[in-house]
C-alpha cells in the first residue's frame, strides 16, 4: 500500500533551482530598492496625493473636523477673477522671461567662450546673481527702482528718457519683478551653455570652414545652434520650472500688488495655505501648479527630447 | 588636379618649434604620404596647407598660385578628419552636398524658407542633388542617403567623409589618419578603395599617417618627417633599399631594422667584433653602426659572429630568429626558412654573418655612409 501510495501520488517539487533563484534575486531587489522607494513615497509621492485628496475636502488649518465636498474648491476657483488674473500673470511672466533669459545666457555664453582676456572674470560676474541670495538682492533692487532716488530712475532721468514708479504701477510691476529675475537666471544659462558650447567637437568648426561655412552666422547657423540642441533643451525646461516658482521677489518686494498685477500662482498658494490659512483651497490650487509643471516636462519629453538627439 | 609647393615652412606653439623648415613639393596627381610617430609635425604641416592653422613663416602654392594668405574655402581642397567630422544632426546626402550649396547658392539662397522660393534655387538644388547622387552611388552609399551618420558604421562614416570631400573635385585631397579610427579588416578593405580612387580620379592626395605599412603600399613618394624635420622623400622602395639615415632606416620597414656596433678599420673595411663583414667605406677609422634588416643575416657555415637564440617565431612561409649577440644592445632579428628555423632551439649558440649586400653603414650622428660589399667570408644560409 505504501508503495502505491508513493507510485499514485508523487510530490510535485514547488519550483525548480533555476525559479527559485530568481524569486530570490527579485526579492534581493525589491529590499535593495525599499529605502529609496519609502522615501520616495514619503516625500514625494506621498504629499502629493496627499494635496491631491486634501483638495476635495473643506479643511481649513487647525479645524476639528474635515469633510468630503467633492469640487467645489475647484468650482471656486474657476469663479474667482483674481485666480485667472493670478494665472494670466504668471504665464506672462513664464513666456516673457524664458525666451529672454534664455537668449541673453546664449548671448553671453557665446561672447564668453569667444573671448581672449578677462574671460575668468566675466564669468565669475555673470555668475555671481545665482549665488546671491534673492531675498537679499531683491531688496537692493526695491531700492535701485525707487522712483526719485533709485540707481534705475536715476539714469534714465539722466539720458532724458521718460520713467515711471516701475514697482507701484500695475501696468510695470511684473515686468520690473521679471527684470530681477532674468537678471538671477542668466547666470546659471550661461554656464550651462558654455559646458555645451565646450563640447561641440572643433574639428566640426574646421570642416566646415573648408567647406565654406566659416562667417560667424553661418558656423552659429550651421553647427553651434544645432550641436547645443540637447542643452538648448534642458535649459529651457529648467529656466521654465524656475521661472513657474516665481515667490521671492513676489513676497518681499510686491506683496502680490498692487492691484494683484504681480500676483503670481505660488505667492497666491501661499497666501492662501498660511496667511488665510485655507487648507483645502490652496491644495486645489498647488494640483494646478502642479498640472502645469508636469506640462511643462510633458513637452519636453515628447516634442523636444525627440528631435534634439540625433541617433 | 594641381601640384602643392610647400617653402620654408616654420611652426611654433608656445615654446615648442613643432615644425622647423619644411620645404617639398608634391606633383600633379601623386599621392604623398607625410610618414613619421606621433608629434613630428604631419598633422600640423597638413592643417598649415589647408589654411586651418597658419604658418609663422614660410609660404603654400597649390597650382603654381601663392594661397598662403587665403581662406581654407578659397583654396580649392578638400579635406578628410581623423574623425571624419561628419555633420551629426544632417542626413547623409545634406553632408555631402552642404559644400556645394556653401558655393553655387547666395546667402539669400540658403536661407531656409525663403531660399526654396527664389526664382533659380530649385534649378541649382536639383543639379547639386545630382551630383551628390552620382558621388554617393559611386562609393556605394546610394541607399544610406537619408540616414544620419549615427546610423552609419565606421566604414560607411569614411566613406561619407569621402563622398563629401570628393563632390567638389578640389584641386588636392588633405587625409588626416582617416584609417586610424577603422578595426584592422575594414582599415585593409579602405586602404585598397583609397589607392583606388587615387588612380581612377588621378587627385593629388597628401595623406597622413603613422602607419608606415599604410605610407608603404599606397604612396607614390613618401616623406618622412621626425620632430618636425624632414628627414627624406622618396619612393617607398628608395626608402627601404637607400634610407638616408638610421632614423629612416629604423623606421621603415617590419620588423625594424637590426643594428650592431662596428668599427671602421684603417684600411677602410667595415669590422665587427674585430672579423670583416665583407663592407668598406671611404671615412675615416672610427666606431660606427652597422643596419641590417632580417633577410640582411644568415647563418654563418663555420666561423661567424656568436648569438645565442631567444625565441623563433614560425610565420608560415618564413620564420623570424630573435638573438641576443655581443654586439648588438638589442635583439637582432633574422629571417630563416622554416625549416632550418626549426632546428633551432631558444638557448642554443650559433653563429651568423651579415650578408654585405644587404647591410647599411650608419655614422654616429645617424647619418648614412655610403658602402661598397666585396664578397668574403662564408656562403649564405637561409
Amino acid at each position: 500500500m505504501a508503495e502505491g501510495s508513493l507510485l499514485a501520488a508523487p510530490t510535485v517539487r514547488a519550483a525548480t533551482p533555476r525559479a527559485a533563484q530568481a524569486r530570490a534575486e527579485a526579492w534581493a531587489a525589491w529590499l535593495l530598492v525599499l529605502p529609496a522607494t519609502v522615501l520616495l513615497w514619503l516625500m514625494l509621492l506621498g504629499p502629493v496625493v496627499a494635496v491631491l485628496a486634501l483638495s476635495f475636502t473643506d479643511w481649513t488649518f487647525g479645524a476639528p473636523t474635515i469633510a468630503w465636498v467633492g469640487l467645489e474648491n475647484y468650482r471656486e476657483m474657476a469663479e474667482d477673477r483674481v485666480f485667472w488674473t493670478t494665472l494670466a500673470n504668471t504665464v506672462v511672466y513664464v513666456g516673457l522671461s524664458v525666451p529672454i533669459s534664455v537668449g541673453l545666457g546664449l548671448g553671453v555664453a557665446l561672447l564668453i567662450e569667444a573671448g581672449t582676456s578677462g574671460v575668468s572674470f566675466y564669468r565669475a560676474a555673470f555668475f555671481l546673481p545665482v549665488v546671491a541670495t534673492l531675498l537679499g538682492m531683491a531688496l537692493v533692487w526695491e531700492f535701485m527702482f525707487h522712483p526719485t532716488v533709485g540707481l534705475i530712475n536715476q539714469t534714465l532721468t539722466a539720458l532724458g528718457i521718460p520713467v515711471r514708479n516701475w514697482l507701484k504701477d500695475p501696468a510695470t510691476a511684473l515686468y520690473a519683478l521679471m527684470a530681477i529675475g532674468v537678471w538671477q537666471a542668466v547666470g546659471l544659462n550661461m554656464v550651462l551653455f558654455l559646458a555645451g558650447l565646450k563640447a561641440i567637437p572643433r574639428d566640426l568648426y574646421e570642416a566646415a570652414a573648408i567647406d565654406g561655412a566659416d562667417g560667424a552666422w553661418e558656423r552659429f547657423r550651421r553647427v553651434t545652434w544645432p550641436m547645443l540642441g540637447p542643452a538648448l533643451v534642458f535649459v529651457v525646461t529648467i529656466t521654465a520650472i524656475r521661472s513657474f516658482q516665481i515667490f521671492d521677489t513676489v513676497q518681499v518686494i510686491t506683496d502680490g500688488g498692487p492691484e494683484k498685477s504681480t500676483s503670481v500662482l505660488l505667492y497666491l498658494i501661499y497666501q492662501e495655505g498660511f496667511q488665510f490659512l485655507r487648507s483645502a483651497y490652496a491644495a486645489a490650487l498647488t494640483v494646478v501648479f502642479l498640472a502645469f509643471t508636469l506640462a511643462i516636462i510633458l513637452t519636453k519629453v515628447v516634442l523636444l527630447d525627440r528631435r534634439a538627439h540625433y541617433g | 588636379m594641381a601640384s602643392v609647393t610647400l617653402t620654408a615652412i616654420t611652426k611654433r606653439f608656445g615654446t615648442t618649434q613643432v615644425l622647423h623648415g619644411i620645404s617639398l613639393e608634391v606633383r600633379d596627381g601623386e599621392f604623398l604620404t607625410l610618414l613619421g610617430p606621433s608629434g613630428c609635425g604631419k598633422t600640423t604641416l597638413l592643417r598649415i596647407i589647408a589654411g586651418i592653422e597658419q604658418a609663422d613663416s614660410g609660404s603654400v602654392a597649390i597650382g603654381g598660385r601663392e594661397v598662403s594668405h587665403l581662406r581654407p574655402r578659397d583654396r580649392d581642397i578638400a579635406m578628410v578628419f581623423q574623425s571624419y567630422a561628419l555633420y551629426p544632426y544632417m542626413t547623409v546626402a545634406q553632408n555631402i552636398a552642404l559644400p556645394l550649396e556653401m558655393r553655387r547658392l547666395s546667402p539669400l539662397g540658403r536661407a531656409p524658407l525663403i531660399g526654396r522660393v527664389l526664382p533659380g534655387t530649385a534649378a541649382i538644388r536639383r543639379a547639386i542633388d545630382a551630383e551628390v547622387r552620382a558621388v554617393a552611388e559611386g562609393l556605394g552609399l546610394g541607399g544610406l542617403l537619408g540616414r544620419r551618420p549615427a546610423q552609419l558604421s565606421g566604414g560607411q562614416r569614411q566613406r561619407v567623409a569621402l563622398a563629401r570631400a570628393m563632390v567638389r573635385r578640389p584641386a588636392a585631397f588633405l587625409m588626416d589618419e582617416p584609417l586610424s579610427n577603422l578595426d584592422a579588416r575594414l582599415r585593409g578593405d579602405a586602404r585598397a578603395e583609397i589607392a583606388a580612387l587615387h588612380r581612377s580620379l588621378g587627385a593629388t592626395v597628401i595623406y597622413v599617417t603613422h602607419d608606415q605599412a599604410e605610407a608603404m603600399t599606397m604612396s607614390d613618394r613618401v616623406a618622412v618627417l621626425e620632430d618636425g624635420r624632414l628627414l627624406q622623400l622618396a619612393t617607398p622602395r628608395a626608402l627601404y633599399d637607400d634610407p638616408a639615415s638610421l632614423a629612416v632606416a629604423r623606421f621603415v620597414g617590419s620588423p625594424r631594422m637590426s643594428l650592431l656596433a662596428a668599427e671602421i678599420r684603417s684600411d677602410g673595411a667595415v669590422t665587427v667584433a674585430g672579423r670583416a663583414t665583407g663592407l668598406g667605406v671611404d671615412a675615416p677609422a672610427g666606431r660606427v653602426l652597422l643596419g641590417m634588416r632580417a633577410e640582411g643575416l644568415a647563418l654563418a657555415r663555420g666561423e661567424g659572429l656568436a648569438a645565442t637564440v631567444r625565441l623563433v617565431e614560425q610565420l608560415g612561409p618564413e620564420a623570424l630568429v630573435h638573438l641576443a649577440m655581443d654586439a648588438a644592445e638589442e635583439t637582432v632579428i633574422m629571417r630563416l626558412a622554416p625549416d632550418r628555423a626549426a632546428e633551432l632551439a631558444p638557448g642554443e649558440r650559433c653563429s651568423v654573418m651579415v650578408i654585405p649586400e644587404r647591410a647599411f653603414v650608419f655614422g654616429p650622428g645617424g647619418q648614412r655612409i655610403a658602402a661598397r660589399a666585396a664578397r668574403q667570408g662564408a656562403v649564405a644560409h637561409g
